[in-house]
């Protein structure tokens, strides 16, 4: 199967990525990953083997991408996303969640996103995260529970 | 479970934003050199263009009844997959076609990314780019400069399969009666140009 034009790819992952993301790693740090995500994708896709399941090859370098962010985060000790965005200042639940949001760790974060902002099924969000279901399974677990025990 | 339905709520108007944000992610593209094809449209007498730039030059100037799929497809088949929408690289391209059309330019100053054109084509082309703006030649001469004089036919086959009209002026070839004969693009657009040229008188 040939690679589709790279337009073709970024149109259709472009939107999965970016909703990942901003919840992934925070709405003002999430154009920045999303660059780096299709910047990382653009450089190795002349040599792609296969044009099979490119959406899951995407989020695999974007998942990659959102903890690498959160690593150098922690490295400079400064929450980079701990500004609030302007869009959600009006709902005082959703900032609520936002900051429950950023105290996860950022595996589970990642986890939780992709169970429950991209609905997708554990051994693929094992797949995507390079860990076992089983791990996968706990991290989104882990997480929710942290969610609620924060949002009490 | 309203955590979790809480959580896609965060997502709001990321689609919106995913747009520009993908503008500015192919802006770094271009930046870093990793645009193999840019692709831009214009508009023009003869309808909307596609041009395509590679690190080469111009490859493709494609009419508007092509597909854009089709020739998004066949670019990245024949070319390179790293194709997207950057107009940045082809400002000159454009700029030149819009300085043509304007009746202010009657030569182009493009460097050419000749690849998707065969090697008897490229033969038939070279010897179509000589022929400058407001001349025309017949079929039969320009199979005779090539040295293939009993190959009219085929030079008008490799006419017609010109990737890069107007700037490789094919419309500048027609019949030996003085017909204009046949253009990849439809002969209305090859009228379009000659009148343009001076060739023929406006309708």
């Amino acid at each position: 199967m040939a690679l589709p034009p790279f337009q073709v790819f970024l149109d259709a992952n472009r939107g999965t990525v970016h909703r990942f993301l901003r919840v992934a790693v925070g709405p003002n740090e999430a154009d920045d990953v999303f660059q780096e995500t299709f910047l990382a994708a653009l450089r190795a896709y002349p040599r792609l083997r296969n044009a099979a399941s490119l959406d899951r090859w995407v989020l695999r370098i974007a998942s990659r991408k959102a903890i690498d962010h959160h690593r150098a985060a922690r490295r400079r000790a400064v929450p980079t996303d701990a500004v609030p965005d302007r869009a959600s200042t009006d709902h005082g639940r959703d900032d609520e969640l936002w900051d429950a949001v950023r105290r996860l760790p950022p595996r589970q974060r990642i986890a939780v996103v992709h169970r429950h902002v991209l609905d997708l099924p554990y051994s693929e969000i094992a797949e995507l995260m390079g860990s076992t279901e089983q791990t996968a399974r706990a991290n989104v677990y882990q997480g929710l529970e942290q969610l609620r025990r924060l949002m009490r | 479970m309203k955590v979790e339905r809480d959580l896609k709520r965060l997502t709001r108007g990321t689609q919106q934003r995913s747009s520009e944000v993908a503008r500015s992610f192919i802006e770094r593209a271009t930046d870093e050199g990793l645009v193999d094809v840019a692709v831009a449209t214009m508009d023009s007498p003869v309808g909307e263009l596609l041009v395509a730039v590679t690190h080469s030059g111009l490859a493709r100037v494609a009419f508007e009844d092509e597909e854009r799929d089709r020739v998004f497809a066949r670019l990245a088949r024949e070319l390179s997959p790293r194709i997207l929408q950057a107009a940045r690289p082809t400002d000159r391209v454009r700029t030149e076609l819009e300085e043509y059309f304007a009746g202010e330019r009657s030569r182009f100053d493009l460097r050419l990314d000749r690849r998707l054109i065969g090697p008897f084509a490229r033969d038939v082309l070279r010897a179509t780019g000589r022929v400058g703006f407001g001349r025309t030649a017949t079929y039969g001469q320009i199979a005779a400069k090539i040295g293939r004089p009993t190959a009219p036919r085929a030079v008008g086959r490799a006419l017609g399969s010109n990737p890069i009209p107007i700037v490789i002026p094919c419309h500048r070839i027609i019949g030996a009666s003085g017909g204009l004969t046949g253009y990849g693009g439809g002969l209305p657009r090859k009228r379009t140009l000659l009148t343009l040229e001076g060739v023929l008188l406006p309708e």
